[in-house]
This record gives C-alpha cells, structure tokens and sequence, in this order.
C-alpha cells in the first residue's frame, strides 16, 4: 500500500512536470511568435523607413563643381579662363595648433605674411567644415616637397583646383569684374534665390562686372555622384553620376586689343571711355582707369591691400565709366541745339552777338563765355564748332528748363542706360520739379542758365553720355547697349544677343544734318577739337567739354596751375565716326585732364584710328602732346 | 569491427534528429560568418576549429553514464564558485568588467561554466532530496543559485547572470516550486525593482533606458540598436541577398560577427530567412521538450527541461535584444555567433540531452 501510493505519487509527481512542460511549451511558443511579430513589424510595417534610413546611412551625395565659361572678345581673345593648379588647404577642425602648423608648413613652402592674413580672415569667415586655402599656385617642387612630408601633418590637404585667371588683367578689371570665394552673404542670397544647392561644391562666385551678372549662365550646372560611404565616411565605390553642365562661354561685344589701345591712351590720366557700336547697342571699349589687379580678390584680399586700394585718392576701384557722375559740360550742346531745333526756340539762320557774356534780364550777374570778349556774331552751327557758352545760357533760358529735361531725358540723360552690368548710376538731369522735391526750392532762372551749358546740377556717366552720343549718331534711333554679343552654351549651341531698339526719337533730317556737321566741324580747322584730329584719314565728329570740380568766384579766373591736380576741371570728348556712315560712337572722359581738345580728343583720336584703320599708335604717344587750341 | 558497427559504436549516444539540427545551425554560422566578416576564411576556420571542439565534448557528454554527470555536479559547482570568487578578488579587467581569471595555464571566464554547473547543481540537489522535499530544500536551491547569479552581476555580466537566473528557475519551476510562491516572488521582485535599479551600474542602466528611447542617444549608447534595427527593417521580406548587406558590409553595424549577428541574418536575408531561423531553433527548442517529456528520472528531467529552456532564453533575448524589445545586454545568438566558449557551453548541454535521451533507452531495453 506504502509502496502504492509512492506509485501514484511518481505518477503525479510526472503528470504536473509534464504540465508544467506543456505551460512552458506554450510560453515559449508565444514567445517565438512575439519575435516574429517584431520581425513582421520591422521588415514589412516599416520597411519603408529603415530602407531610407539604410539608404541615408551608406549613400553621400558628392557634388561635381562644373567648369566656369570662358570669357571671350568679340574675336574670341580669352578675357577670363580657368587653369587648374594646386593650392595647400588646412582643415581647420583636425589641427590643434594653428600657428605652429602654419610655421612648421613655411619651413617647406614659402607662406607670405599676406597669405596667412588672407588665411585667417577666410577663417573667421567660414563656420562649416571643410577645408581653407593658405597657398594657391603651388609649383609642382612645392608639392612634391609638401607630399614628401605629408605624414607629420595633420589636417593638411593638397588639392587641384580649377583657378580663374584675367588674362587682360587692370585692363579689363571694371568691366570683366572677378570671382571671390563664395561668403556667407552670397550663401544666403543664393538660398533665397533657390540655388543653393548647385553651389554645393563650388568655391567662388562672381562678385562683380560681367562675372557677377552673368552668373548663372557661367556658373553652369553642378553634377552629382552618390557615393557609397561606410561607417567611417570613406567613399567605397561610386553608385551613379550625373555629370556637370559647363558654364556658357561669354562671348562679349567687346574689342580686347581696342579696350587695349584706349587704355593705353589714357597714360597715367585718370577717367573713363565707353565706345558703342551706334547701329546696335555693342559696347565696343569700356575703360575705367586706373583699374586694379583682379586676382587680388579672387582668394580674398588682404587687409592692407585692400586699404591701399580703397583709400586711395586715384580711387582704382570705383567704375567711373559706369558709377561715376560727372556735369556733361559743354557735351550737351549738340543735344541742346536739338531741342532748341525741336522746340522751335532758335532757328538755325537766327545769330546772336556774343560780348564774352551773358546777362539774364534785370540782373547784373555775368555769366561768361569761355573766351573772353565772346566769338562775335554766332549762329547754330557756329555755336557747336566754337562751343559759345553766351549762345547756350541764352537758348536754355528762352526754352526753360522743364523743355530741356523733357527733350534730353528722351536721349537717356538721368536714367540708367540699362547695360548688363550691376551698380549703375542714374546721372541727374535736372527740372524744377526734381528741385522742388530734392531741395524743396524753386527753380531759379538762374539754374537754368548754368545747366544749358552742362554745369550746375547736371551729372551724366560716361557710360550715359556715350548712349545718348550713340543715339545721336543713329539719327534719333537708340539700341540697347550691351556687354554680351553671344552665349556659348556648347558647341553648336549658342544664342546671340538680338540688338534691341530702345525708342526712334524722330528727329528731322535737317536738325541732324546741322548737328552732325558742326559737330564735323569741330574736328576741322577753327574746331575746338582740330589738334588731336589734325591729318586724320576719316571723317569724324565730335565735340569737346569741361566739367568744372570747383566754381570760381564771379570775376575770378580759372587758372589751372593754381589748382590743385584734383581739383582741375574734368576733360570730355565726345565723338563719331565715320561721320557719313558711323561705325563707332564714344564718350571721353580724362579726369582732371583741363580741355577737351587737348587731353580727351587725342584720346579718341588712338582708339578711332585703331577701330577704323588698324593703326596701333606705336609706340603709343602720351596724350600730353599739347596740340589742341586753347579751348573749353 | 566493420563500418557498420564502427558507426554504430561512435553514433550510438548521438540523437540523430538534434544532431541535423544542430549541423543546420552549424552551417548557418558559418555561411553568416563569411558575410559579416567580410569573406574572412580565417574566421570561418577559427569557427570550424570552435565547432570541432564543441562536437567532440558533445560525443563525450553524450557517451556519459548518467551517474557519472551527476557525480560532477557538486565538484564542477564548488569549482565554479571558488573561481568565481577568485575573479572577483584578482581577476583581470577587461572593458571595464572582471571577468576573467588567469590560471597561469589560461586565462578562463568561471561565469561561462557556470551555466551548465549550476542547474546541473540545482537538479542534483532535487534529485538527493525527491523523496523529501519541502519548502526548506527550495530556499536551499534558490540560495545556491543566487550566490553564483550575485558575484556574477558584480563582474559586471548582466546578460550572463540573467541567462544563469533563468536557467536556475527552470530548475525551480520544473521541480514543482507552488504558484504562490512564484507569485510572491513576482510582488517581491516589483517591489524591490527601485532597490535593484540602485544597484545596476551607470551603463546597464543606460542600455536599459536606450531600450525605451535608443534615438535619444543615436551616436552614443543608441547607435547599436538604432544600426541593428536599421538593418533587420532595411531588410524587407526577401533580405538584400548574401553579402549584399549594406549595414553590415560598410561597417555600420557593430559586433556584426558576435552579438549582432542575427542582424545581418535579418538584414540579408529578410523576414522569410528570419522565418526559418526561428523555424530551425523550434525545431530543436522541441526535440528537447520531446527529450525532457520522455526522461526517466527526476533529476534528467530537470536538467532537460532547465538546457531546453536555457537555449530558448539565449535564442530569444539575443534575438530580442538586436530588433529591440530587449535591452542590449550582450548575450550571444546561440550556436551562431562567433566564439568558442559560448559554443563549447551549449555543445556541454546538448551532449547532456543526447546522454539523457540515450542512456534512459538504454536503461529500457
């Protein structure tokens, strides 16, 4: 009995353990399917997000920086190119002692103080990662010398890299403009515009001239690789690319060996000359002298330069030929004679007596006449050959002054002109309601007298004069100017600029036909343009002005050698050429050059005979040589 | 002695159905192994050579008398505890945990033998007193158990003294332990969780709470089960094919060989290879449960059943702990991750099953 319930103890004793295996049997296999409910979860429920995130993980998107578009003349001479070179770079997050780094690198390779101001500003600039120039152009000794050593840096880089170049240099350097490193000024205004991301890899963007405007056709499309990295961010091995659009070619309406020689005519004179096709808007020289070197600014300018350059008193960095406001002098006469035409004011026959001045009714006040005892009796045509200032104060006062800013504005004086290039100017053409609103003052007849003359409130670019000179020379028809003549966007691709007629001012043909030949005549003999165009193998026509840059006293003589350089009168010349069929219209500006005739015609005079006969002045005279008359 | 008897000699004690098993699982480390290091034959050799050792304790365990397994638990469990405390009084650091012993001869990890030493212990014990048990002889197993499980938790080895815990309570459970007192344990247990949350070091808590939340720390503590998860979901249904894991083959996936190693499973091989995986450890999770249901003896069938479920435990808190529901605690995927000792443990307790199995038929016939 003992022994029976022992049994049956054991019995039980196996039937709960079996149970207890069961319930444990039962665990585990709800177990195992929480797992695989898991798995389901994870690979099929949220496939989606862990295949991105796995995507994330391995794949980079790398940029490829496309190549910057040529900049070419209108006969394909290069005025901005690319060549690759090798620039030192640092990584500034995996060095910890910067100036030791520095002065251990200056033992291999010759580090300027330049270099390593340039350097730390790029420094303080940049926030993000990456890495930051300290050489550019090194010599292929410099990098074997820098790869030999390698190892005992850290956080050091050689890079190829493409580097713009400006072959023409100061020369070219307000029109062409130049590339800088990308800042973080121009990281916001590209993300404004949305195309922050096709400036993932580059470096630089055009700061200013022709290289900023046209930005976006030079700057060309960046091309991506994605890249499978591992955990370490080592590229393994490139899964696609999409390769980099170049930039367009730029090629310009520009003469280089044209700009050359009217650079070159300028000698040490400071100022400014725009030369545009009359038939077509082309802008054919656009000097702004003096210039400065562009690749100065292409890594970043050192400070010291940069205040050497900025506070000069020559004042290289200011485009005169585009920002520069000047009084147009006695330029715009040939444009007040127009109007006087237009507005029926003086008849071409109809002669005044010029006494050396001019009286407004009820006043005392003289205004004089540059030459002193006047030119005697002056019709139309003579008043443009002589530049009679009596003739003028009398027509701008008969017409009024709101008459004159109504018919001159119609040749673009006080507007901008429109050329494809940032930061230009307006000039200012003044009228009585403009002085109302500025100075709050009325307009004085006296006003009116001074600005027929082209002095007192009036300011034109050379830039302005030239278009308007241009316009003229069309007979009344104005283009567009503009800078580009076509754009190469590859080969076999390109799309050329269609010249733009901007307004037809309908100017009879009798008004043009006495304007244009006085202005013909100015260059002859009697002229106050005759020296400089003395054998001159062409017709041409012009007409000469001062800009005074300080007012003398009523009684008192200008005398230039009294005055300081900076403050002599600003020289103008104004021309055309062939006159019977013109190819070529300009404006002159020589800053503080004294006369016309003297310093500025000569100037067009080389640019004229280069454009028209291929006459190189070799070698280039000095535009000192005196020749012209004594004249305004 | 011919082929036929020759076979019949070294098969004898050997249970065919869990050997298929086991050689199935065999060739999934070794085919995985190739993929997460890379196609390393180095590493598949090392692991043959882990294998090789690991079946040869088998056939030995396996030809074992079971009489004689029972007369190594006291000395085996004796052995393990003086090592134990040896470790902690001049063992070596290694990662910040003791764990490790040199005995001039080797250096060895006591924590690894004593996950067969102490349920082999526990079910001697049960085993001794069957005809007399009482409360008092359960306060003994769990004493014997808690000692080991504690010095082990100082090392620290949270994820062995857990899988040494468990092991221990299979024993508990097996032998009849009462539901209330599992269920006052269970209160007691919740009760004292703040005390023992005190008592977790600064790192097991860390991975804890990563548990919870592993993206507050993606870089940090979470990279692990953020990168592991990465690539069981980037996996899909069909898995991204062999050697063809992104997450495992560019680095992104840690101890990819080792703990993490079902990850890369999952990552190249998708839900469906997942599905067989778990197919294959029911299999054998069930040739032990058909083994233990059919062991002669009291103290078999608590060994039985504790190593069945011991293997399960490893299985489902590696697996657990790579798709994150479990901590990451760093138990190893059992019989596929890289390494000798947690082979050669787990080859000690299948060897045990094919003895239990084998001798009880014996015995029968």
């Amino acid at each position: 009995m003992n022994r029976n319930i022992e049994l049956k103890n054991h019995q039980r004793e196996i039937y709960y353990f079996r149970l207890r295996l069961v319930l444990s049997l039962v665990i585990v296999a709800v177990m195992l399917l929480l797992l695989l409910a898991r798995f389901f979860y994870l690979q099929v429920v949220r496939h989606d997000y862990f295949h991105t995130l796995s995507d994330g993980n391995r794949i980079y998107v790398l940029p490829i920086v496309p190549n910057r578009g040529l900049i070419l003349d209108r006969n394909g001479l290069v005025m901005a190119r690319n060549y690759s070179g090798y620039t030192l770079e640092i990584e500034p997050a995996k060095v910890k002692g910067m100036d030791a780094l520095i002065a251990e690198l200056s033992k291999l390779i010759e580090i300027t103080p330049q270099d390593i101001k340039r350097f730390k500003r790029l420094l303080n600039e940049r926030q993000a990662t990456g890495t930051i120039p300290i050489r550019s152009r090194l010599s292929n000794e410099e990098v074997a010398r820098i790869a030999a050593q390698r190892f005992r840096f850290q956080g050091i880089e050689i890079k190829a890299r493409l580097f713009r170049e400006y072959p023409y240099n100061d020369v070219t350097s307000h029109l062409i403009g130049y590339v800088g490193r990308i800042n973080q000024k121009d990281i916001e205004q590209l993300e404004r515009q949305g195309i922050a991301s096709n400036y993932m890899g580059s470096d630089y963007i055009g700061k200013t001239g022709v290289e900023q405007r046209y930005e976006k056709e030079l700057h060309g499309t960046a091309g991506f690789e994605r890249v499978e990295v591992d955990a370490g961010g080592r590229a393994v091995r490139v899964l696609s690319r999409t390769a980099p659009l170049s930039g367009s070619n730029l090629v310009l309406t520009l003469d280089a060996k044209l700009q050359e020689v009217a650079e070159q005519a300028f000698g040490d004179y400071r100022g400014a000359l725009v030369a545009i096709d009359p038939t077509n808007g082309e802008v054919l020289a656009f000097i702004s002298k003096p210039g400065y070197d562009p690749s100065l600014f292409i890594d970043g300018i050192d400070t010291e330069t940069w205040d050497t350059l900025n506070n000069s008193p020559d004042t290289p960095l200011n485009n005169r030929a585009l920002r520069g406001q000047y009084p147009p002098g006695s330029t715009i006469k040939p444009f007040m004679a127009l109007a006087g035409l237009h507005y029926g004011t003086r008849s071409p026959e109809r002669t005044i007596s010029d006494p050396g001045y001019f009286t407004l009714p009820g006043s005392r006040h003289q205004y004089r006449d540059w030459k002193s005892g006047g030119h005697g009796s002056v019709d139309m045509f003579k008043s443009i050959v002589v530049s009679c200032d009596t003739y003028y104060y009398g027509l701008a006062t008969e017409m009024g002054i709101d008459n004159m800013h109504g018919y001159l504005s119609g040749f673009g004086f006080g507007k901008k002109t429109g050329l494809d290039m940032d930061g230009e100017t307006s000039g200012l053409l003044p009228s009585s309601e403009w002085k109302s609103k500025r100075h709050n003052q009325i307009w004085y007849p006296g006003d009116t007298v001074s600005a027929g003359i082209g002095q007192g409130y009036n300011l034109v670019t050379p830039l302005q004069l030239a278009f308007a000179t241009a316009t003229l020379t069309n007979d009344g028809i104005a283009f567009q100017p503009h800078l580009v003549k076509e754009l190469q966007n590859s080969p076999g691709d390109t799309v050329p600029t269609e010249p733009t007629q901007l307004f037809d001012l309908q100017i009879p043909a009798e008004h043009l036909k006495l304007v244009k030949g006085a202005m013909e005549a100015v260059t002859r003999p009697g002229g106050t343009a005759v020296g400089a165009n003395y054998g001159v193998k062409y017709r041409v026509a012009g007409k000469t002005g001062t800009a005074q840059v300080i007012a003398m006293k009523q009684g008192e003589k200008y005398d230039e050698k009294k005055v300081s350089e900076y403050n002599r009168d600003h020289a103008w010349f104004i021309a055309f050429a062939p006159a019977d069929k013109p190819r070529i219209a300009m404006a002159v500006l020589v800053e503080n050059g004294g006369h016309g005739g003297s310093t500025a015609a000569p100037i067009a005079r080389k640019v004229l005979d280069y454009y028209l006969l291929g006459q190189t002045p070799t070698p280039l005279q000095a535009v000192d040589e005196r020749a012209g008359l004594e004249s305004d | 002695m011919n082929a036929r008897q020759l076979r019949q000699r070294f098969m004898l004690h050997l249970d065919p159905i869990l050997l298929a098993g086991l050689g199935a699982f065999m060739l999934v480390s070794l085919a995985l192994l190739y993929s997460a290091s890379d196609g390393s034959w180095m590493r598949i050799l090392a692991q043959l050579s882990n294998i090789a050792v690991g079946m040869l304790a088998l056939w030995v365990v396996a030809n074992m008398p079971l009489h004689w397994l029972m007369r190594i638990a006291v000395p085996m469990y004796v052995t393990g505890m003086v090592l134990l405390v040896g470790v902690a009084l001049f063992g070596e650091i290694s990662h910040g945990a003791r764990r490790w012993i040199n005995l001039g001869v080797a250096t060895i990890q006591p924590s690894e033998l004593m996950k067969i030493a102490v349920p082999l212990m526990m079910a001697w014990y049960f085993e001794k007193n069957e005809a007399t048990l009482r409360l008092r002889n359960f306060v003994v197993a769990v004493i014997l158990l808690l000692l080991p499980v504690g010095l082990i938790l100082r090392q620290p080895d949270l994820g062995t003294s857990i899988l040494i815990a468990a092991s221990g309570f299979y024993v508990l459970f097996l032998a009849g332990l009462s539901w209330r007192i599992m269920l006052a344990a269970t209160l007691a247990a919740l009760a004292s969780a703040p005390f023992l949350w005190s008592m977790l070091h600064e790192y097991q808590r860390h991975r804890i709470l990563m548990l919870f939340d592993p993206e507050q720390d993606a870089l940090g503590k979470g990279y692990h089960s953020i990168q592991s998860m990465i690539a069981i979901g980037s996996g899909g249904v069909l898995g991204k094919g062999f050697m063809n894991g992104t997450q495992t083959h560019l680095d992104f996936l840690p101890e990819r060989t080792t703990d993490f190693i079902f990850a890369v499973w999952s990552e190249e091989f998708g839900l469906l290879g997942n599905l067989l995986l778990l197919g294959l450890y029911a299999f054998v999770i069930g040739r032990g449960f058909i083994i233990t249901a059919n062991a002669s003896t009291y103290f078999t069938r608590l060994m039985a059943g504790s190593i069945t479920l011991t293997f399960f435990t490893y299985a489902f808190v590696n697996m657990g702990m790579v798709s994150g529901i479990l901590p990451v605690v760093g138990v190893p995927l059992p019989l596929i991750s890289y390494g000798g000792t947690s082979l050669l443990t787990l080859m000690l307790g299948f060897g045990m099953l094919m003895s239990i199995n084998s001798h009880k038929q014996l015995v029968k016939t």
